[in-house]
């Protein structure tokens, strides 16, 4: 009796919550990629309160639903981790932007007993998960990490088994560096691997890692600093060793030479303190948006996103890296040409 | 049953008069169109899985069926490991589930204290709302790493010379003996509620009559119930094989994810609802997405296969029980 | 013998008491009454909750109710009976192949058919795409325990000059009620955990839903977000939202019961 009463109360309680909240007069829709969800979610609660008439709702789905989404007109904007192809452009109705919006890296992951820094050249990565390199003593790695004393264990290597931007970024590295994976592999959220096994998600690939001694594998740098998970450092194009941090990410930016249409890879940037393997996520957004309405509260929302210091800071808070400011200057004139 | 023996008399209801009165015929056709929704939900799904296939269909023709690869970049794509992998989940998961579910579908009718069958029943009805999601989760964080540590290194140490379980143990526990256990689970409430209604109505007379003739309790239930619920128990076991086949989530978190066939159920597999699942999201490339939809279209001729095989079987068992109208 | 039987009750049960302890020792913490009245906040920030898809679960499983048992329930008595031999075997073999389609797949299904020549996700999609998976279900469970009600009883109603759609309603069902009670109830907890399906068609949602053409939150889909998430807050939220779940659908199969009870001594 005092258990229906408990969950009738509750129940009154989730009712009442609802009855008070007062629909917006503008909903705007987004779907895409689950990596910037976090910060996507923050800026739409925080803008709910700077303007109470739009609620922007950010689900996530993938990059891949993301830009299907978009180019069935199904939701307003749209969050991707790779750029969208000509071909697929091609089948849009309407122009679509691609607005870089925030900056990540991808970190490598081990667990190697007994060892706790680790460093790694481009190639080396490559030939791991190539299956070339197999136990943790091969001389290519020791010869990395003078002093550490590496374990004669097979290296085992795990790999998202679900379409991931993060894989994209990855992928696009390892071509980057090593014509044999370029010819052997290739690029894109999903590809063939040599060896090792897949897991589903980051939370996947970090558990298995973690369970298997001698095991090695890559997620984004804001899933390995939340669940305090330690990464290597990696060798960048000007040959120094760096671990990843939302400056270096920064810095390997300001160096990439981003084209018209805002659609660039930046892996393997130039400059002392880049970082090699980062990536940007963009906002996929319609040039000529359905509805008047929705377009202005849209273009309003994404003014507030680029320029609005507080907004900046927020995506620094979650360890995202920000766009530079001379970017944001032209990302700037093309939401001018977004008609509403 | 009236049979032949009195011949004015209609031995079935379909012998019955054609219905004539407006509230029958009207009752006929809602019901029948009711019951064609299922042609109706069967064309739509194949209409959809079709019109996404297309591009996938005409660039592959047959050999998607045999093909063993799975590489997005050159976009060479094929069914089979997926389809062995779908299979053989699906084969443990019953082999597990099915004779569990009867079993405590027996004690739930027959064997269990009357206080505590609504109870259980209840309980078991719990199982059948976790979500997908979470017995993916549970199975990766505790069930899969106990399964490696305890059972899998046994069963590996003295049971290798069977390829069944030959071979290096994947690292984690992820394989398709754990998919299959997880599945086994998912589908329990649902085979062992069904069996339970089926036993139910099992009338008394059954069970009397075999008492009367001497039999002890388990030659009862064995011979009046079980035999005279067969083909019910039967369409329950076939209820849980769908649900298998179809299960994505939860496999796509244990089964290794890897589009490789082995001989030995401890490595990793792929099936093809969880590749569905895992891909889907992130498919970039007209290609790759209608690959997915043509994985969609196999699963569901894989499924109406082994369909066909469910039904040869029950047809060959014909009991008291079965004999519709 | 009857040991066995009892020992394979408590292997079936085993799993459950294995994973309602393991979702209660993860995610007890995060059962406060903020995760029953807010809507979810952003990542690293408390005080939020799951309320609007508490409430997003509740709806789509009515919406699903009301769409696919009615259907369901009258193709399971066509096919128990009417219908010829064969008419009824191909119904009976679609229905069992529309069981093992993956529930994703009606998740596409319904994207392309309806949120597309929509324009855009809704609570009226999900809900269409689980009545999908429910209709399957419910003739097929219908059907079989419409079939064991023994012909007697049709054959007494006969004699006494009932019209048969009469005897259908009021002899046939009322004798198999909780049967069919119980595969309407297997339907809806096998419905509220789909996470694929409504992925596609409802999205899900970070505030309340108002109209069901928008978008609407449910506990699966935030159960899987949260779950993945990299904030350890969100992950403990999706294992009590787990919980929830479980128990919202236990008392929905308790209640149900109680009443069809009630309704049987009555």
């Amino acid at each position: 009796m005092k258990k229906l009463l408990l969950t009738g109360l509750l129940g009154l309680a989730t009712l009442t919550a609802q009855a008070a909240d007062a629909p917006a007069n503008v909903a705007l829709t987004a779907s895409g990629s689950t990596f910037v969800k976090p910060v996507m979610d923050k800026w739409a609660e925080t803008y709910s309160m700077v303007d109470p008439s739009v609620k922007i709702n950010y689900s996530g789905g993938g990059s891949g639903t993301g830009q299907k989404d978009v180019l069935n007109g199904v939701v307003d904007f749209a969050g991707s981790d790779g750029p969208m192809t000509d071909e697929q452009l091609k089948t849009a109705k309407t122009k679509i932007l691609h607005l870089p919006v925030v900056a990540g890296a991808v970190v490598i992951i081990y667990n190697v007993p007994g060892v706790s820094t680790l460093k790694f050249d481009g190639p080396t990565i490559a030939n791991i998960f190539l299956g070339k390199i197999t136990k943790w003593n091969d001389p290519a790695i020791a010869s990395q990490n003078p002093g550490v004393k590496l374990p004669d264990t097979d290296i085992s290597t795990v790999h998202r088994s679900d379409g991931s931007g993060t894989t994209y970024i990855f992928t696009d590295y390892l071509a980057h560096i090593s014509a044999d994976w370029k010819k052997d592999v290739g690029t894109k959220t999903s590809v063939e691997w040599p060896v090792g096994v897949g897991q589903q998600g980051s939370a996947g690939v970090s558990a298995q890692v973690q369970k298997t001694a001698g095991g090695i594998g890559y997620v984004e740098l804001i899933y390995a600093k939340n669940n305090k998970i330690s990464y290597a450092d990696i060798k960048n194009a000007d040959g120094k060793y760096i671990t990843a941090s939302l400056e270096a990410v920064s810095k390997a930016l300001s160096t990439a030479t981003i084209p018209e249409d805002f659609r660039f890879s930046f892996v393997n940037a130039p400059g002392e303190e880049s970082y090699p393997i980062s990536g940007v996520t963009w906002l996929l957004v319609p040039q000529d948006s359905k509805d008047s309405a929705k377009g202005k509260k849209l273009v309003a929302f994404l003014n507030w996103v680029f320029l609005d210091p507080k907004a900046q800071q927020m995506a620094k808070d979650l360890n995202y890296a920000a766009i530079d400011p001379s970017v944001v200057k032209r990302i700037m004139a093309a939401i001018e040409t977004i008609k509403n | 049953m009236i049979t032949a023996s009195n011949p004015s008399l209609p031995a079935t209801a379909a012998d019955l008069p054609e219905p004539k009165r407006w509230g029958d015929r009207l009752f006929k056709t809602i019901t029948f169109l009711s019951a064609a929704m299922v042609g109706v939900g069967f064309l739509l799904v194949a209409y959809v899985l079709i019109q996404g296939a297309w591009p996938a269909i005409k660039l592959y023709g047959w050999s998607f069926l045999s093909n063993t690869h799975w590489n997005p970049v050159t976009d060479n794509y094929g069914a089979l490991p997926f389809i062995v992998g779908t299979l053989v989940t699906s084969l443990i998961a019953l082999l597990i589930a099915v004779p569990l579910s009867v079993g405590t579908a027996i004690f739930l009718t027959d064997l269990a204290p009357l206080w505590m069958r609504q109870p259980l029943t209840s309980v078991i009805e719990m199982l059948a709302a976790v979500p997908s999601v979470i017995w993916g989760l549970w199975g990766l964080f505790v069930l899969m790493p106990w399964l490696h540590d305890v059972p899998y290194t046994w069963l590996n140490k003295h049971f290798s010379f069977i390829p069944l379980f030959a071979g290096p143990i994947e690292g984690s526990g992820a394989c398709i003996l754990t998919a299959g256990i997880i599945v086994a689970i998912m589908i329990l409430p649902i085979v062992t509620s069904v069996s339970r209604e089926i036993l139910r109505s099992v009338p008394d007379l059954q069970r009397e009559a075999a008492y009367g003739l001497g039999a002890t309790r388990w030659e009862v239930t064995r011979i009046a119930v079980l035999s005279y619920a067969r083909r019910g128990l039967m369409g329950a076991a076939v209820l849980g094989l769908g649900r298998a086949l179809g299960e994505t989530m939860a496999v796509t978190m244990v089964v290794g994810n890897s589009p490789k066939i082995h001989a030995s159920l401890l490595q990793p597999g792929w099936t093809l609802a969880s590749v569905i699942a895992n891909q889907f999201g992130e498919a970039s490339g007209e290609i790759q997405r209608s690959v997915l939809y043509e994985i969609g279209l196999v699963l569901v001729g894989v499924t109406i296969l082994v369909n066909i095989g469910a039904l040869i079987l029950i047809k060959s068992i014909e009991t008291p029980g079965s004999r519709r109208t | 013998m009857s040991v066995l039987a009892v020992f394979c009750a408590l292997l079936v049960v085993l799993p459950l008491i294995l994973v309602f302890f393991y979702l209660l020792k993860m995610g007890f913490s995060s059962l406060n009454l903020n995760f029953f009245t807010k809507v979810p906040t952003a990542a690293g920030e408390n005080g939020g909750g799951m309320a609007n898809a508490i409430v997003g679960t509740l709806e789509l499983m009515g919406l699903a109710l009301i769409m696919g048992v009615p259907l369901g329930l009258l193709g399971g008595i066509f096919l128990s009976e009417h219908g010829s031999e064969r008419t009824n075997g191909w119904i009976r073999f679609g229905a069992d192949v529309l069981n093992g389609v993956p529930s994703i797949v009606w998740g596409m299904a319904c994207y392309t058919l309806v949120v597309v020549p929509m324009g855009g996700y809704s609570a009226f999609a999900g809900g269409l795409a689980l009545s999908f998976i429910m209709v399957p279900l419910v003739l097929r469970t219908t059907e079989e325990v419409l079939v064991l009600v023994p012909h007697a009883y049709r054959e007494a109603g006969l004699a006494l000059g009932i019209p048969h759609w009469k005897i259908t309603v009021n002899i046939v069902l009322r004798t198999a009620f909780k049967g069919i009670v119980t595969g309407v109830l297997l339907g809806l907890g096998r419905v509220a955990g789909e996470t694929a399906p409504i992925l596609f068609t409802a999205l899900g949602s970070t505030s309340w839903n108002h109209s069901l053409k928008e978008p609407i939150a449910a506990l699966p889909i935030q159960i899987y977000y949260y779950a993945i998430s990299p904030f350890e807050d969100q992950n403990r939220q999706a294992w009590a939202g787990a919980l929830v779940l479980i128990v919202i659908v236990f008392l929905l199969s308790t209640s149900v019961r109680m009443i069809s009870n009630r309704r049987k001594r009555a």
